[in-house]
């Protein structure tokens, strides 16, 4: 199954849990610590973490969805 | 009867039923609220909403459409009135009552009123997106502001209605702003940076009554004299939501009293800031009112209900937004003896440092230094824990 990440980037507040759960999808800005997506089409390996680190965001700012459009 | 009870829809009790959803959980959830909203953050509130730079509706975490999609039952405006612990019931406002197979309490906080200064209009405390709506509505046509608490909340008022142009005093009881959560050396640090933006910041300094002038609040009688106000915000704090569970056998002392799985009993967990569960890495028992809590336990509880016996032995985490510093705070900043200073300049307000107790680094903080702060967060010695 194919999995698509979404960043609302104006609620993100720049925890960094996200670069912490799933490294290889997230990193952070430099300057102001606001996410950012490296790979919005992440390989399957990754699911798990990066199921982790949208739970553990802190502003909800983080969507994900199946190959469907489903959450 | 429902297979899982959760009383309280916000951050907390909503995190819980997406994990058990997200990990396969197939019974029933009904999410019970008080509010009349569906799942919201207070985070924003103090800070975007306050200052009118985004709309409330932009805090709603997730809507009756998301709910529906993952079969959980949302029951709004419904407070919780008692528990059975024994016939594993609650009992709601409406004179409903709830059976449950597993219960999760998440009814959060009640903020302190300060008895003296409920009444008067013009007084607020700041809790829910209401309480905002009707503070930011007196800030449209108040001029002088007296925020009563230091803490994070009463910072963030402070330097929201700062920069909407009022003239802001911040009285604390203690000897710097947030000195209880970040300690004394940045507490000075962000007592400077409220001044430098003309805020006025009074310390050490003991409220006692409000000024009142035709049922309208118009100043603040303190151990510093009287300070005049055409608004005032009480944020000296809050207290656990817990008055219903009185009498229902659970222990209770400043929090919902649990053990290292955050559960209070048989089947009864509860998580959030109205939680108080034994640290496992730290020794002591712990209640933490931020907001990744709210979601970090949130994932324990549902793998606890699910059966894994995990216990909860979090790295605390609390950011907060102040003019132009984001401060970001990992671990326990407040019981350390020295801060060391790991990269940046503090005058700069771009840093990041270490708390150390005995030499042992116990938190770290950063002021805009977001990923800097991230990586430090290693140097916390055995996740966070500190000597009882």
């Amino acid at each position: 199954m194919s999995m698509t990440v979404e960043i609302d980037e104006p609620r993100c507040v720049a925890a960094g849990h996200c670069a912490a759960a799933a490294p290889g999808v997230f990193d952070q800005r430099d300057d102001d610590g606001v996410v950012v997506l490296l790979d919005p089409t992440p390989p399957a390996g990754e699911h798990g973490k990066v199921r982790e680190a949208a739970a553990l965001c802190p502003a909800a700012a983080i969507t994900l969805r199946d190959r469907g459009g489903a959450r | 009867m429902t297979d899982v009870l959760v009383v309280g829809a916000s951050a907390a009790g909503l995190a819980t039923a997406e994990a058990l959803r997200r990990r396969g959980f197939t019974g029933s959830i009904r999410l019970l609220g008080a509010e009349e909203h569906p799942p919201y953050d207070r985070p924003p509130l103090s800070k975007e909403v306050l200052a009118g730079t985004r709309d409330p509706e932009r805090v709603v975490l997730r809507g009756a459409d998301d709910l529906a999609a993952l079969d959980i039952e949302l029951v709004t405006g419904r407070g919780a009135t008692a528990l059975d612990v024994v016939r594993r019931e609650v009992s709601d406002t409406a004179g409903r009552r709830h059976a449950y197979g597993s219960l999760v309490i998440a009814t959060g906080l009640t903020p302190r009123r300060l008895g003296r200064f409920a009444g008067p209009a013009g007084v607020h405390v700041l809790r829910t997106v209401e309480d905002t709506r009707r503070l930011h509505a007196d800030l449209l046509t108040a001029r002088r502001l007296v925020v009563l608490g230091g803490g994070v909340l009463g910072c963030e008022i402070a330097a929201t209605a700062r920069q909407r142009g009022l003239d802001v005093t911040l009285v604390d009881r203690g000897p710097a702003p947030m000195a209880r959560q970040a300690g004394p050396r940045l507490g000075a640090l962000l007592a400077d940076l409220h001044r430098a933006h003309g805020v006025k910041v009074l310390t050490d300094v003991t409220v006692e009554d409000p000024v009142v002038h035709e049922a309208r609040v118009t100043g603040v009688r303190t151990s510093a004299g009287r300070i005049a106000a055409d608004a005032v915000v009480v944020a000296v704090g809050a207290t656990p939501a817990t008055g219903w569970l009185r009498g229902s056998g659970l222990v209770l002392s400043d929090g919902v009293v649990c053990d290292s799985r955050c559960r209070a009993a048989e089947g009864v967990y509860a998580v959030g800031d109205v939680a108080r569960w034994w640290h496992e890495g730290q020794g002591r028992s712990v209640r933490l009112e931020n907001r990744t809590n709210a979601t970090e336990q949130a994932l324990a509880v549902a793998d606890n209900i699910m059966g894994a016996d995990r216990p909860y032995v979090p790295v605390p985490y609390f950011w907060t937004d102040q003019y132009d510093v984001r401060m970001q705070v990992f671990g326990d900043l407040a019981g350390a003896d020295a801060l060391r200073v790991l990269e940046g300049d503090p005058a700069t307000r771009k840093f990041v440092a270490a708390a150390e107790s005995g030499g042992r680094v116990i938190g770290v903080v950063g002021w805009n230094s977001a990923r800097a702060v991230r990586r430090a967060r290693g140097l916390i010695a055995d996740r966070g824990v500190v000597d009882a």
